[in-house]
């Protein structure tokens, strides 16, 4: 029979019982999972020892799947089934994705978000990264024998985009993982080399992976890292060079790669012979091709040609980002270099060259953004002691909304830190207007077309008027996880509508649903059943913190607002206990917005609290 | 302390143009490591809203005061005087002709190298100008004459982003 937990009201059942959050690094080529353990971060591993997992899922009969090495193994065997590099598919449409004629799969061009068709179907690039997310977060509870992960940090690369973003949170919920925050990479990575190496300056992270690539710029100080400003390119890496050295060594050899096969298995070749020149000065590129086995000899030195433009290209991408933060190289202490990518020779020294400074390699490429999201997953927790660390992190890319004539109209200008919020106003341009469409709109050119389309809605029921009259109120709001929401309002008359939209690459949370009644991998039991479960967890989370706050704030409650708080909590708790899940996720809502005031209390003591001793007095 | 406080009153900093840019940065990051959303991430709902609207806020103030320029568009606007840049664009004359002989240097610049020594002569003198408004706010506290001097500044800080385009230009050509 199981004990019940007996604790006084208003505490943890146990306060030294520490939750368990992870952080995940979901990469192009590998992704890994890292969590806090005894007071450092580490990664896990899987049975056999090994961190990396590569982000490769295989489709096999019946329903089947591969994930990691097995897969990976089995690409050139099984190419449209085994899907690699997924990451670089997250949130495109099929004609945002560059030289798909030289990858094997089969596409499927729908609205929204390109689809792979396999012999298990059609698998969205959000359901591929699920897989991978899945088998880390299993190998997460393995580790430390629980089925409570309390949530998860998961990394993404500062250039992602909302629609990138989006679709990464989309594929952790739907592998069951709480999401705590999304954060970008080279942020990640600073953490973990700065609390490493007790750091504080300027920094500069250089992060080229195999399929994206970011450069920020932050500042150290005291535990806060904050981004002065970041860039990059979406759809750049490792992959890349893969790709210019297959289509050069096929034309050395005079062959064409046309078959699925052939395709990946030049891929597989070049990739092979990159990672040897690393280490010697002349190799050979060897791919099984379907007519025969080919051979072409590579020097060091013509890799280096071959992948001298792309190195140019992340250059480029770093002195721009040192003249949007007003900064000179001097001023960079340190370049800390993120990614298997920057393995290679040739790139430390193009960076270093850059910055007239040798780049910090003592870190491990390939983890120090797994570990550094572990860090801020358990500083999230509730885990870590207060103060210790603080993220600022910027939105990378500008947001606005389509103007007459096609134009972009900024509301959000790219390296503005967030949480932020900006409004702005606009007018009806005919008499009698009552509807007016808003299109959101993310990228730095000034034409809409050539800006990326995040979500369209329409504003109605304005009352009509003059051309000019109208006061329409555009809010535009990007939360700590740099995600987007905007709303419309008319308020010229006083009369009211507003929208609230998610960005239209987004799955609705009814199709989450619908994915995982589809029989995804991981999902256990049946919906009705984790649906409830859910419910009471975040039931019993919210009475946990709701509690603790009137432990140590009660005072700024009066008796009526503290019984009223109490009944409150007396309810959602009976609530909990019941298996009526709208019952509960309605008194969930009935605390939540009965703590409000009080939350705002709390907020007004500590910052009266932070201040104090730092007034305008003793300056 | 309310969202609807002034900047300076919410950072507990004296309403004047001269700052100490540390000083302004040791007290964001006090205010954000106490309201920070993921100071709440283990909280309930109703405390990542306040959360999120106070770090909206402080980000905002932090922006503002920061910068030489909206700080000093923002007093103008607390003492009573709008610097409403987009209606009031009348410019001394002299100015507008500086601007002219800027405009032109940088049509007749051809390396990165000549608009980088241009851009710090302009730096130059934005800074120069930034003196002298501290100077009309804080000293002689002559609020319209400082809302003209913003006006002026904004060209060149306007003109300073042209720079940069430029620059932006070049380097994705080479």
């Amino acid at each position: 029979m199981a004990l019940l937990q007996i604790s006084e009201p208003g505490q943890a059942p146990d306060p030294h019982q520490r939750r368990i959050a992870v952080g995940i690094d979901l990469g192009t080529t590998h992704s890994l999972v890292a969590a806090v353990r005894h007071g450092t971060a580490e990664c896990l591993p899987d049975e056999q020892g090994r961190v990396l997992l590569p982000s490769a899922v295989r489709y096999l009969p019946g329903g089947r799947r591969a994930i990691g090495f097995d897969a990976r193994a089995a690409q050139a065997e099984d190419p449209e089934n085994t899907i690699v590099s997924v990451k670089r598919f997250m949130g495109r449409k099929l004609g945002d994705i560059a030289g798909t004629d030289n990858l094997p799969y089969r596409f499927v061009d729908q609205p929204g978000m390109v689809a792979l068709a396999t012999r298990e179907g059609e698998k969205t690039p959000v359901e591929v990264s699920a897989e991978i997310l899945a088998n880390l977060r299993q190998r997460a509870e393995d580790t430390f024998d629980t089925d409570e992960i309390f949530g998860a940090v998961i990394t993404v690369p500062a250039y992602f985009d909302d629609a990138q973003r989006q679709a990464t949170k989309d594929a952790a919920q739907l592998a069951g993982l709480n999401v705590l925050r999304l954060i970008s990479e080279p942020t990640a990575a600073a953490v973990a080399y700065g609390l490493d190496n007790g750091s504080e300056g300027l920094y500069a992270v250089y992060d080229l992976g195999g399929g994206t690539f970011d450069i920020s710029l932050l500042r150290l100080t005291q535990g806060v890292f904050e981004v002065v400003a970041t860039g990059g390119d979406a759809a750049l890496g490792g992959d890349d060079i893969d790709q210019a050295v297959a289509n050069w060594a096929l034309a050395q050899a005079g062959v064409t790669a046309g078959s699925p096969h052939d395709k990946r298995a030049a891929l597989v070749a070049s990739r092979a012979v990159k990672e040897a020149l690393s280490d010697t000065d002349s190799a050979d590129w060897q791919a099984d091709l379907v007519e025969g086995a080919v051979t072409v000899p590579l020097t060091k030195s013509q890799l280096e040609t071959l992948t001298r433009p792309l190195i140019d290209k992340t250059l480029s991408a770093v002195r721009k980002v040192l003249r949007d933060a007003r900064v000179t190289r001097e001023e960079v202490q340190g370049v800390v270099m993120v990614g298997g990518s920057t393995r290679m020779p040739l790139v430390r020294h193009a960076v270093g060259e850059l910055f007239g400074k040798d780049v910090l390699t003592n870190v491990n490429p390939d983890e120090v953004v797994a570990l550094g999201a572990a860090i801020q997953a358990n500083a999230l927790a509730g885990n870590a002691k207060d103060g210790e660390l603080l993220l600022l992190d910027v939105i990378a890319l500008s947001l606005g909304l389509e103007t007459m004539g096609g134009l972009v109209e900024r509301v959000i200008e790219r390296n503005t830190t967030i949480p932020v919020a900006k409004a702005q106003e606009f007018t009806t341009f005919k008499d009698g207007q009552t509807a007016m469409a808003i299109h959101v709109v993310q990228g730095e050119r000034d034409l809409v077309s050539e800006c990326r389309s995040l979500a369209r809605f329409e504003l109605r029921g304005i009352p009509p008027m003059t051309a000019g009259a109208a006061r329409i109120r555009v809010t535009f709001q990007v939360d700590a996880d740099g995600l987007l929401s905007v709303a419309a309002r008319e308020q010229g008359s006083g009369v009211e509508a507003a929208v609230v939209v998610k960005p239209s690459y987004g799955l609705a949370d009814e199709q989450i649903a619908q994915m995982l009644k589809d029989g995804f991998a991981h999902a256990e039991g049946d919906m009705a059943a984790r649906a409830l479960r859910e419910a009471q967890v975040d039931a019993e989370r919210l009475v946990l913190a709701t509690r603790a706050a009137l432990v140590a704030d009660a005072q700024l409650l009066s008796a009526e607002e503290q019984a009223a708080l109490h009944a409150l909590l007396e309810a959602t708790e009976s609530a909990a206990s019941s298996s009526d899940t709208r019952a509960i996720e309605a008194a969930i809502k009935a605390l939540a917005d009965g703590t409000e005031a009080f939350a705002a209390a709390r907020m007004n003591q500590g910052i009266r609290q932070a201040l104090a001793g730092r007034r305008i007095e003793e300056l | 302390m309310k969202l609807s406080d002034d900047d300076f009153t919410l950072f507990g900093l004296p309403q004047q143009q001269q700052l100490d840019r540390a000083e302004l940065d040791a007290r964001r990051r006090v205010l954000q490591a106490q309201v920070h959303p993921d100071r709440f991430a283990a909280e309930g709902a109703a405390a990542q809203r306040v959360a999120m609207q106070w770090a909206v806020r402080i980000n905002e103030a932090y922006q503002r005061l920061k910068d030489p320029l909206s700080r000093a568009a923002y007093l103008c606007e607390l003492r009573g005087v709008a610097v409403d840049a987009e209606r009031n664009t009348a410019m001394p004359p002299a100015f507008l002709m500086q601007q002219m002989a800027w405009r032109e240097a940088l049509e007749e610049t051809g390396s990165a190298g000549e608009i980088q020594a241009l851009d710090e002569q302009i730096a130059a003198e934005e800074h120069r100008l930034l003196a002298a408004l501290t100077d009309q706010l804080d000293q002689q506290q002559d609020t319209a004459t400082a809302a003209a001097q913003v006006r002026a500044l904004m060209f060149v800080a306007r003109f300073r982003q042209d720079i940069d385009r430029r620059l932006d230009l070049l380097d994705a050509h080479r």
